[in-house]
């Protein structure tokens, strides 16, 4: 009986796998194919073109390093915003915890295009009320993206970074305190340090929720777009097959880390499996 | 406060709290007022903003209900008006979607959790977490590329002999939303998984062998053992994908047909097609309303708090 389920649960695992990965495998493979539209069926021949395509489009790169940089910006105000949060929300208690908690959470389960929405025209008033109406920093543009990207990405870091200060012990600020470090030590010396794992997870999520941004983007974008919106107004206005050369490379990079990082988790699987045999062995030895 | 105070001293603490500050009120409740207060405002040339026609009036809000559209829900003609359709058709296929996801997830997070080798749940996981590298946009339109007209799809149905003609995909089989639910549901199946999947490791498995001891037949295990258990995952996962669904603006843009509106897609075009602000903001107030009280019914229903859905 149980055996059965078992079979079945792997059977259904292997093919929601399956799933999952059969559109990205015919998305990359109509990178090949030597057809104006973007598909494997008809197959027309084998080609490479449409990756040169894909080389020679000046505004994808553009796109894609605009990407990288907002990406950048949000990590650099997420992090700090949201550790700050943590640490704040952390050291008090009750009804005023519960309320900034909400408030705080908020953003993450708000839609993105009220978000977005909310942004440009909260700093178009402000532009309009302070008489700086062209003053670029209160039109959309990018650096909007990256404040409306910025206020709901804080909370996942506030939540990585909160779930790390639970394991906190507070005695060893106390005791820095004590023996004279002054408050700037305690921070970078005790708590920091403690905090780094949920601080570098945050970011790295940061990142990646930035680059996948698209509802903010689209409301709060001028001009310059990001690799995202980029793909979406191609895919709208009659696409070529360079959008699947694109994700053919996308597609790979990410079977790549996965792999590099598989690799490495087997390795020190493999290390500390070695080491605890290691170590009974050892016990064995002293018990005889 | 006092105790920030003492550890790390009035500056950094003052740091903190402005981080703090700037956060809460620049980047969430004053745009959120911003978006409120001009929702009420009519769309004005620029001269004209502060002057006598520049007062408040719910006429945003009324727009959703001019044009007056034939219909019919479950098989009884109505005549609704189209937004207000719109934002029906968005709701009800977003809890389809929902369904469809909660379906899927939760032989799946039960597999994970309980039935898999624990050895190798890195490996499984990893193999489920490639594709949420892989953006959205591209998600959807691989989608696209299998259900376009001349696509592999219609193709391999066609060399199967499954059938003759080549489908539309896009407009549908059932209603014209098909093609949207197929991609959303496979665009945010793993937003249910996970949280789903979390709560049912924290099961103590005894729990499931005592009930299947005590002669309880699977279905009756789950029903009233893993599934009470599971609550807040399912509750956080149903949440998600609801807010993602009726949220996206993407997903029914690349592969929607022309039947098919998205809400999202409404207040699109307010705001940048029709550069009409301000009843894009009020259209949008509409939409946080509806999916505030949609969080609110699922803590009542679920039982749980907004800690234990924010995840």
């Amino acid at each position: 009986m149980s055996r059965n389920r078992a079979i079945l649960g792997h059977l259904y695992f292997a093919l929601f796998v399956l799933y999952l990965l059969v559109p990205l495998a015919v998305m990359a493979g109509a990178a090949f194919n030597d057809s104006k539209l973007p598909t494997i069926a008809p197959w027309k021949g084998f080609t490479w073109a449409w990756f040169g395509d894909l080389w020679a489009d000046q505004t994808l790169w553009g796109a894609f390093l605009n990407s990288i940089l907002v990406a950048l910006a949000v990590v650099a105000l997420a992090v700090p915003i949201g550790t700050a949060a943590a640490i704040v929300l952390n050291s008090i208690s009750g009804k005023y915890r519960a309320t900034l908690y909400g408030f705080m959470v908020a953003p993450v389960l708000a839609p993105g295009l009220v978000i977005g929405i909310s942004t440009v025209l909260f700093w178009n008033q402000l532009g309009r009320s302070t008489g700086a109406d062209d003053f670029f920093l209160f039109g959309r543009g990018l650096h909007l993206a990256i404040l409306g990207q910025v206020s709901y990405i804080a909370a996942y870091v506030m939540l990585l970074v909160l779930a790390r200060l639970q394991s906190f012990d507070p005695g060893l600020e106390e005791a820095a305190l004590d023996l004279g470090a002054n408050h700037g030590q305690v921070l970078r010396r005790i708590l920091l340090p403690h905090l780094y794992p949920a601080i570098l997870a945050s970011a790295a999520i940061a990142f990646f929720q930035s680059i996948e941004n698209f509802n903010v983007t689209l409301f709060t974008k001028a001009n310059e777009t990001t690799l995202t919106v980029y793909v979406f107004s191609q895919v709208r206005s009659g696409i070529t097959p360079k959008i699947n050369a694109l994700a053919f490379l996308l597609i790979v990079l990410t079977l790549a880390l996965a792999l590099i990082y598989e690799m490495k988790r087997r390795r020190r699987a493999r290390i500390e499996a070695e080491r605890e045999a290691e170590a009974r062995r050892a016990e064995e030895a002293m018990l005889i | 406060m006092q105790d920030l105070l003492r550890r790390y001293g009035t500056g950094l603490t003052s740091v903190f709290c402005l981080l703090v500050a700037f956060w809460i009120l620049v980047l969430i409740v004053l745009p959120n007022f911003a978006m409120f207060e001009q929702s009420f405002r009519p769309y004005l040339p620029v001269v004209e903003v502060g002057g006598p026609k520049d007062v408040y009036s719910f006429a945003n809000y009324s727009k959703i209900l001019d044009n007056g559209f034939e219909s019919t829900i479950f098989g009884i003609p109505v005549t609704l008006p189209i937004h207000v359709l719109t934002f029906l058709d968005t709701v009800f296929f977003s809890a389809l979607v929902t369904f469809f996801t909660l379906v899927f997830a939760y032989p799946l997070a039960y597999y994970l959790a309980k039935i898999a080798s624990p050895r190798s749940i890195p490996t499984l996981l990893l193999l489920l977490f490639i594709p949420m590298w892989v953006s959205e946009a591209l998600r959807a339109f691989a989608w696209y590329v299998i259900l376009t007209f001349n696509g592999p799809l219609n193709a391999a149905l066609k060399g199967l002999g499954i059938i003759e003609e080549s489908i539309r995909w896009q407009n549908g089989i059932f209603t014209s939303y098909d093609a949207i639910v197929i991609v959303l549901t496979y665009c945010y199946v793993l937003f249910m998984l996970f949280p789903i999947y979390t709560a049912i490791t924290s099961l103590d498995t005894n729990q499931i062998e005592a009930a299947e001891d005590l002669g309880s037949p699977w279905w009756r295990t789950h029903w009233r053992v893993v599934i009470p258990h599971a609550k807040p995952g399912i509750a956080s996962g149903c949440v998600m994908v609801f807010m993602l669904s009726a949220g996206s603006l993407l997903v029914p843009t690349v592969v929607g047909s022309t039947k098919a509106n998205w809400f999202p897609q409404t207040i699109y075009t307010w705001f940048n097609d029709a550069l009409d602000w301000n009843t894009g903001a009020a259209y949008s107030m509409i939409f946080l309303l509806a999916c505030i009280v949609f969080v609110i019914l699922m803590m009542r229903l679920f039982r749980v708090k907004l800690s234990d859905i924010a995840k």
